[in-house]
């Protein structure tokens, strides 16, 4: 780990004023604190957010989920509020990574961070949530740009994630087996303007299955997806899985979630 | 001894090394690494001492990896199906450099095993050893011998496929008949004891075994493919009689020894040079003594890993130290109650001759007159009435070289369960019935078997070293990438030990460490196998597993 600056605000504002250009917010530092120790990255400064209250924490109201960027995927996970309005969020965020990581990580840190296999991005794609910074709003499916890559600007902080609580939705996913990110992760929302297939792990970054969707308009049955496939050109293919493998268990998660979908 | 010997770094009175309560070794801390001499040469060079740590990237990249065979086998039977001849072809791995076993490990460790537990008129086999530009590979847990079951036991249930048998009645056909002992393998071994038959029927009979095709049946209706498959393992352990290795080649005596160390007051001390890396020698050690002398189990201190302070030490590796390091134990505990009934005698005013011993207490043959042992350690550090031509104190050394290897043998049954779609294997259920001879501490014992059925579970199915095929680079070089088996890969356990005692060491034992991950990987396969009806390599990762099951 090479030496950097520290600084540990109380409030968003002073945060977003204390992050010049060669530094980085620290959120659960799951994946950051290894890339530094591993001197993959280097930063002038880091800016905790660990003590700024008004990012942490889960209401509901009306027919949203607001959760605040840094609250962590054991309070999502065991959220009574999250398990009765979205269930398939909070089962989603109690099978991220291992206890340590769900105690620390954090749901800003996370998206903000975009792996392509984390599970995170697809629920916020399927569900329709909307990213809140520090000066705008953006759509989760503007949000996720590419591989590591996300729509934030330099400094922009994000506060809070809000989702609508959809009619039903499932999360399936296949850990690798080592890491236990996800190979592929299928969240599943039928949501009031239809249905909607999110992705993840298969790809550079999260996407939509049109076909899949289309197909659980018409019936939301785990049959419905079983026989779709989904092209594996620009697939993801490492040593733990190829992109046909991918490809395939696309169709086999996206029936699960739907079986699992409440 | 390497280092000062064969490396020259130091003279070995002015080498000292202290390892304590080492977390695990499983074969990779045998050896000498580059960085240990260098590490000592550069604190000699510039006289200041130097501390070395290598982190978890840095092991993965130059602590030795284990098991890389490529294999060609081919078994000829009659037409009842009893084995004529066993001919293998094998390429070892070597890495880049040779590490300390590393050839022993596909030849000495490998090819002598390659008889299994049958009865095979001749054997041919061919090993050849190359270098490469990977991770030096060496022993692991087992070394040699998984290879070996897994080749012979792979080949069993492949045979009684082709030939239309159930795999364990191939195998009890061919097996060495529990009267045949001592028996000789047309590759070197002669196998002290066994019951072969008695371990895989009371595997089958764990796991249900005759009932099996009604629960491949309840599988089939869920839509998923059962699979049963059996190892009957042998290993050579207790490594090994010094002639032999050094007939073999070894530059090294495979004895142990050991100081058991009475103190004033009656407790012990017993010094060892077997150390302990997670293994409880500290717990069984001091099992021995309490049972042979009769001191109570907390009244022994058992110490090693300290060259200063314990007695010379060949190494805690090939299922050694109870049958190697614990006989010498035995041996000096022996030779203690030798001198304890001479003093025994004069105080008691008897002859040494008519001194009978039981448990730390010495009697005088036919009478009711007694002392106890604590009594005459008291006695021999305070001799102000003691015999006249004998030594104060009681504290006795022993080395000792073993007669034999000893042969633990068993068999394991795998049975699993395969998700189709996905490609998933669930181990269902696992039995394994090992012999490993007389036994002393059975939960040790469990342990070790739990312990190792994980590690072959781990090969089988989750763990393989992948390098760039371009670049050569290492790709499985953290925990992100490299799949260690973890609890919930794991099924429940079902252990049970038959006993045939080990005739060559006094314990009557013949080692537990290794027995799991040998047999693991050759159960597990033939279960994945079955299920199957096809035959993929290890590991059988869920990608391999569902492209096979989509041709199934």
């Amino acid at each position: 780990m090479y030496s950097f600056e520290y600084e540990r605000p109380k409030g968003i504002s002073e945060a977003v004023g204390a992050v010049g250009e060669d530094d980085k917010f620290l959120a659960g530092g799951q994946s950051f604190l290894p890339t530094l120790k591993l001197r993959l990255a280097q930063v002038d400064k880091l800016v905790d957010l660990g003590s700024i209250a008004e990012l942490k924490g889960i209401t509901v109201s009306g027919n949203e989920v607001s959760i605040g960027a840094m609250t962590t995927h054991a309070t999502v996970a065991s959220s009574a509020d999250v398990k009765s309005s979205i269930p398939a969020l909070a089962h989603l965020a109690a099978h991220i990574g291992d206890a340590q990581v769900r105690n620390r990580g954090t749901i800003g840190g996370s998206i903000a961070n975009n792996d392509p296999a984390a599970d995170y991005p697809s629920a916020l794609v399927a569900l329709g949530a909307t990213v809140h910074t520090n000066n705008r709003t953006i759509a989760a499916e503007d949000f996720f740009v590419d591989l590591f890559e996300t729509a934030l600007e330099e400094g922009e902080l994000i506060t809070k994630v809000t989702f609508p609580i959809a009619e039903k939705a499932g999360y399936a996913k296949f850990p690798n087996p080592a890491s236990r990110f996800a190979l592929v992760g299928v969240f599943v929302a039928k949501t009031a303007s239809g249905v909607r297939v999110a992705v993840t792990g298969a790809g550079p970054s999260v996407f939509r299955q049109g076909d899949m969707e289309a197909a659980l308009d018409s019936n939301f049955s785990p049959d419905a997806v079983k026989g779709i496939k989904t092209d594996a050109s620009g697939l993801n293919s490492d040593i733990h899985a190829s992109a046909e493998y991918r490809a395939h268990l696309i169709s086999v998660m996206a029936s699960r979630a739907v079986a699992a979908a409440s | 001894m390497i280092l000062s010997a064969f490396v020259a770094i130091a003279p070995e009175h002015k080498l000292r090394v202290i390892a304590p309560d080492v977390g695990g070794g499983f074969g990779s801390k045998i050896f000498v690494y580059a960085e240990e001499t260098t590490t000592i040469w550069a604190a000699k060079r510039v006289g200041r001492p130097i501390k070395w740590t290598a982190d978890r990237s840095e092991a993965f990249l130059t602590d030795a990896h284990g098991r890389d065979h490529a294999t060609h086998a081919e078994m000829a039977f009659d037409a009842d199906g009893h084995i004529l001849g066993f001919r293998v072809s094998t390429k070892a791995n070597m890495g880049a450099y040779l590490s300390t076993f590393a050839s022993a490990v596909p030849t000495y460790l490998y090819a002598t095993l390659l008889n299994g537990q049958y009865k095979m008129p001749c054997i041919y086999a061919e090993v050849m050893a190359g270098f490469t530009n990977t991770t030096p590979v060496d022993a692991y847990r087992g070394a040699g011998r998984p290879e070996a079951t897994y080749v012979v036991e792979r080949m069993m249930e492949r045979a009684a496929r082709d030939m239309n048998m159930d795999p364990t009645e191939l195998r009890m056909k061919n097996f060495i008949s529990p009267d045949a002992y001592p028996y000789e393998t047309p590759v070197i071994m002669t196998y002290d004891s066994g019951d072969y038959p008695l371990t895989m029927n009371t595997a089958k009979k764990m796991i249900d075994y005759d009932g099996f095709q009604a629960r491949k049946a309840e599988s089939a209706s869920r839509g998923k493919l059962r699979g049963i498959g059996s190892a009957a393992y042998i290993e050579a352990c207790g490594i090994a009689p010094s002639a032999a290795v050094g007939s073999l080649g070894a530059g090294v005596g495979l004895w142990e020894s050991a100081e058991v160390r009475f103190n004033p007051t009656g407790s012990v001390t017993v010094f060892t040079g077997s150390h302990s890396h997670g293994q409880g020698h500290e717990t069984t050690f001091a099992q021995l003594i309490a049972d042979k002398l009769g001191v109570p189990f907390d009244q022994v201190e058992v110490v090693h890993g300290d060259t200063t302070k314990v007695p010379f030490g060949m190494g805690t590796y090939g299922s050694r130290s109870l049958a190697v390091g614990g006989s010498a134990i035995v041996k000096a505990a022996d030779k203690i109650v030798e001198k304890a009934k001479k003093i025994a005698a004069h105080l008691m005013e008897a002859s040494a001759d008519d001194i009978e011993h039981s448990h730390g207490v010495f009697s005088i043959a036919g009478t009711d007159k007694q002392m106890t042992i604590g009594e005459i350690a008291f006695a021999a550090y305070v001799p102000h009435n003691y015999p006249e031509d004998l030594e104060p104190g009681l504290a006795e050394n022993a080395f000792y070289d073993p007669l034999n290897f000893t042969f633990p043998a068993g068999t394991h049954i795998a049975e699993v369960e395969i998700d189709p779609d996905t490609g998933i294997v669930d181990i269902v259920d696992w039995a394994a019935a090992d012999d490993f001879g007389n036994i002393i501490n059975p939960m040790i014992v469990e342990g070790q078997v739990h312990g190792g059925v994980a590690q072959g579970i781990g090969q089988a199915l989750l763990e393989g070293v992948v390098y760039d095929d371009t670049s050569g680079q290492l790709l499985t070089g953290s925990y992100m990438d490299y799949c260690m088996p973890r609890a919930d890969d794991l099924p429940s356990f079902k252990v049970e030990a038959t006993n045939t005692p080990c005739p060559s060491n006094p314990l009557g034992v013949k080692g537990c460490g290794e027995a799991g991950a040998i047999a693991a990987p050759a159960a597990l396969m033939n279960a994945i196998t079955d299920a199957l009806g096809k035959e993929i390599d290890m590991p059988a990762t869920p990608e391999k597993v569902w492209q096979a099951a989509q041709s199934a």
